[in-house]
């Protein structure tokens, strides 16, 4: 990866002669993966040493929820989880780019999202145990529920975006929407319908996606022959690739076209970069498909190690922040398993809530006839 | 009162629900300028304008799910589907999202989206245009599913499902778009049926005949041919398919101990297979005949020079009718 991507710019052939409105296939860049803060002029960012330290814990802390929720499905407390190792920069850096008035809309493996936009990572446990869906409020935290089904979320945030524009908060404090999703998902008809929509009604809406390389085991290859961010311009928007790995850069990239996007300046599709370090999931055998030298050198390119390293170099942070971080995450990963581990079952009647906001004939008589069932049993046997 | 068409009905209480809920959107394509292929749309883009009654691009699970979208920002979009045949691009979004949302939410997202969908045959069109695919959406836990069969009631229905804050599967008989009936444009929706009941069209004694859509009038014009041969046909209009009024179809079985569901669409998995099974579960003691139902086959819908063997009609209605008397 190329450490200045200003030089780079110029150099890179322009394959589809877009004149260089394609942006470029080097990926933005502001912190290399040595930890040398390097600077791009479409990208000044201006941060603090406390900033960074902040934004070196939410890597820290997302690492760890993730850390710890392998380990729970190992051990029979989850069903399945889908982990995020490799891609905490290119999640805590685009969700740091958000406003309050903004809402996002992520897949299943947003997790460093969630812990930015202030949802407490035991809401996520409750959906890969299997206690619920999700089940929080989208709105109390700009952030919508978990898509599973890939890329149909793509449409969601563009239709909330045209939400945005019909309500007259578009502007210099206006709102905007950003879709998370993969590299996989860039194939969905969803997707590219949103792409669509958003174009034509000129919508505020972010379109990030993480680009990790696989999808379970389909390599990039399988889903497109032009690098994604180049797709951007057959619909009519501006497409930028960045590092993933680069928490500045996915910071400083999706501030920019958030901005843009709440100005009324339309959508952007950001690439970032990176690579899914884990397994696509728990039920996954990523050595079936790949080679162990591959995720070697993505090792070096790690997204927290980058930003420590940078703190340590510059003298930004000493020993003690580092440890006061990592006794944090000690005592989050502690407070997660146990809540995990107390975590009731619903009672069996909630099946019948929440599946219409009305009252429903049918629903009623069904879950009249369950409970009868139920209390034809006695005591402890119905009690779980 | 007012004479309408079915179409101009259901225009009616559109331009009455954009009136009242500055949150309610039209979205679709060619509800524009154009009004709709049906016209149902007639004129509200330019009453209401651009940004409320919405021209989208070619893409149906693109209307549905940025329906959902605008919904999560707190409006109240009506989409429609252009012909039957062509919902089943937005099927994803409407079984896995639009249904699903409430219950993911735990109740804290409400999804208030209309999906209007003319549907059925008789109308001599194309493949993929004549399509009767109400049991699909009937089957999904989530959904309303509601058709109505005249143009009071679809002025009437049109706007209890946009008040709804379920998502609602809106059919309508497209065949009887041209139908003229009087309207109460007038009158407010206080005294109307509620959105999930039956009504009885046609009090009868000897034979309950249950239908909904397009097969309403049928089995009106059914029960007037039955009354000169002494026979009396009690018709209820189903209005509501999820949930179904069975409280209803159950009072009137009992009474008339005979039961025929008639619909357009195919007879396996539909919506009589479920009645019948209901009915035999709650009035087995009152059956003086198994349910019977008279339906489309259990084959693609037919070129439009066979439609008229494929769709149920007056004739085969009373067939119908007198089977069940042969128990």
């Amino acid at each position: 990866m190329a450490v200045n991507a200003k030089g780079a710019v110029a150099a890179v052939p322009d394959p589809l002669g877009l004149d260089g409105r394609a942006g470029s296939a080097v990926p933005i860049q502001l912190l290399t993966p040595e930890g040398e803060r390097v600077e791009h002029p479409d990208y000044p960012l201006e941060v603090s040493a406390a900033e960074v330290q902040a934004l070196y814990r939410d890597l820290v802390l997302v690492r760890r929820i993730d850390f710890e929720a392998i380990a729970l499905q190992r051990q029979g407390e989850l069903g399945i989880w889908a982990s995020l190792l490799g891609q905490e920069a290119a999640q805590v850096g685009s969700a740091r780019a958000l406003g309050p008035g903004d809402m996002a809309f992520p897949t299943y493996r947003e997790h460093g999202v969630a812990w930015c936009r202030g949802l407490d990572p035991v809401k996520l446990l409750e959906l890969f145990r299997g206690v619920s869906h999700g089940g929080w409020d989208p709105k109390a935290h700009g952030l919508h529920l978990y898509t599973i089904v890939i890329g149909c979320q793509a449409l969601h945030a563009t239709g909330y975006a045209m939400g945005i524009q019909r309500d007259g908060a578009v502007g210099e404090d206006g709102e905007a929407a950003i879709a998370y999703f993969g590299d996989g998902a860039t194939s969905q008809g969803d997707v590219n319908e949103a792409f669509i929509w958003a174009s034509v009604t000129n919508a505020p809406v972010v379109f990030f996606c993480q680009n990790n390389q696989w999808a379970i085991s389909e390599p990039l290859e399988r889903q497109s022959r032009v690098p994604l961010y180049q797709r951007a311009y057959g619909f009519g928007f501006p497409g930028i690739r960045v590092d993933g790995n680069d928490v500045l850069a996915c910071l400083a990239v999706t501030r920019k076209a958030m901005q843009a996007a709440r100005e009324g300046q339309g959508p952007t599709l950001i690439e970032a970069f990176t690579y899914r370090m884990g397994a696509h999931t728990t039920t996954d055998d990523p050595t079936r498909y790949r080679l162990a030298a591959e995720l070697e050198s993505w090792k070096l390119k790690d997204p927290i190690e980058r930003v420590k390293a940078y703190l340590v170099r510059s003298r930004l942070a000493d020993m003690e922040f580092f440890e006061r971080v990592d006794a944090e995450a000690d005592e989050m990963g502690a407070r997660v398993r146990k809540s995990c581990l107390e975590m009731p079952d619903p009672a069996p009647l909630a099946i019948f809530e929440n599946v219409y906001a009305e009252p429903n004939a049918l629903i009623d008589s069904e879950r009249e006839q369950f409970a009868a069932y139920l209390d034809s049993f006695t005591g402890e046997e119905v009690a779980r | 009162m007012t004479a309408l068409t079915l179409s101009r009905a259901l225009n009616e209480g559109l331009r009455k629900a954009l009136e009242s809920d500055p949150k309610v959107l039209i979205l679709g394509e060619d509800v524009g300028k154009l009004g709709g292929v049906f016209r149902v749309t007639d004129g509200l883009q330019k009453d209401f304008g651009e940004a409320r009654v919405i021209d989208t691009p070619l893409a149906e699970s693109g209307i549905v799910g940025t329906a959902i979208g605008l919904a999560l920002r707190g409006y109240r979009p009506v989409c429609e589907i252009q012909f039957d045949g062509f919902v089943y691009p937005a099927f994803d979004q409407i079984v896995s999202q639009l249904a699903k949302m409430r219950l993911r939410s735990l109740g804290n997202v409400s999804l208030p989206v209309v999906i209007r969908i003319p549907f059925g045959g008789g109308i001599g069109a194309v493949e993929h245009h004549s399509e009767s695919p109400e049991a699909l959406f009937a089957h999904t836990p989530g959904l309303r599913v509601v058709a109505c069969g005249d143009p009071a009631d679809a002025y009437v229905m049109v706007q209890q499902s946009i008040r709804c804050d379920d998502p609602v599967i809106f059919f309508e008989p497209k065949r009887r778009y041209w139908d003229r009936a009087e309207v109460d444009i007038a009158g407010g929706l206080a005294a109307s049926i509620p959105l999930d009941k039956a009504r009885t069209l046609v009090s009868g004694t000897d034979v309950t005949v249950l239908a909904y859509g397009p097969m309403v009038r049928t089995c009106a014009e059914a029960a007037v041919a039955a009354a000169a041969d002494g026979r009396s046909l009690e018709v209820i209009d189903l209005r509501s398919l999820a949930p179904l009024d069975t409280e209803a179809i159950f009072a009137s079985v009992r009474r008339t101990g005979r039961c025929v569901v008639v619909h357009e669409a195919a007879i396996s998995g539909g919506i009589g297979a479920e009645i019948a099974a209901r009915v035999t579960e709650e009035c087995f003691y009152h059956l003086e005949a198994p349910v019977l139902r008279v339906c489309g086959y259990s084959t693609p819908y037919p070129p439009s020079r066979l439609e008229e063997h494929y769709l149920p009609d007056l004739d085969r209605v009373l067939d119908g009718v007198d089977r069940t008397f042969g128990y």
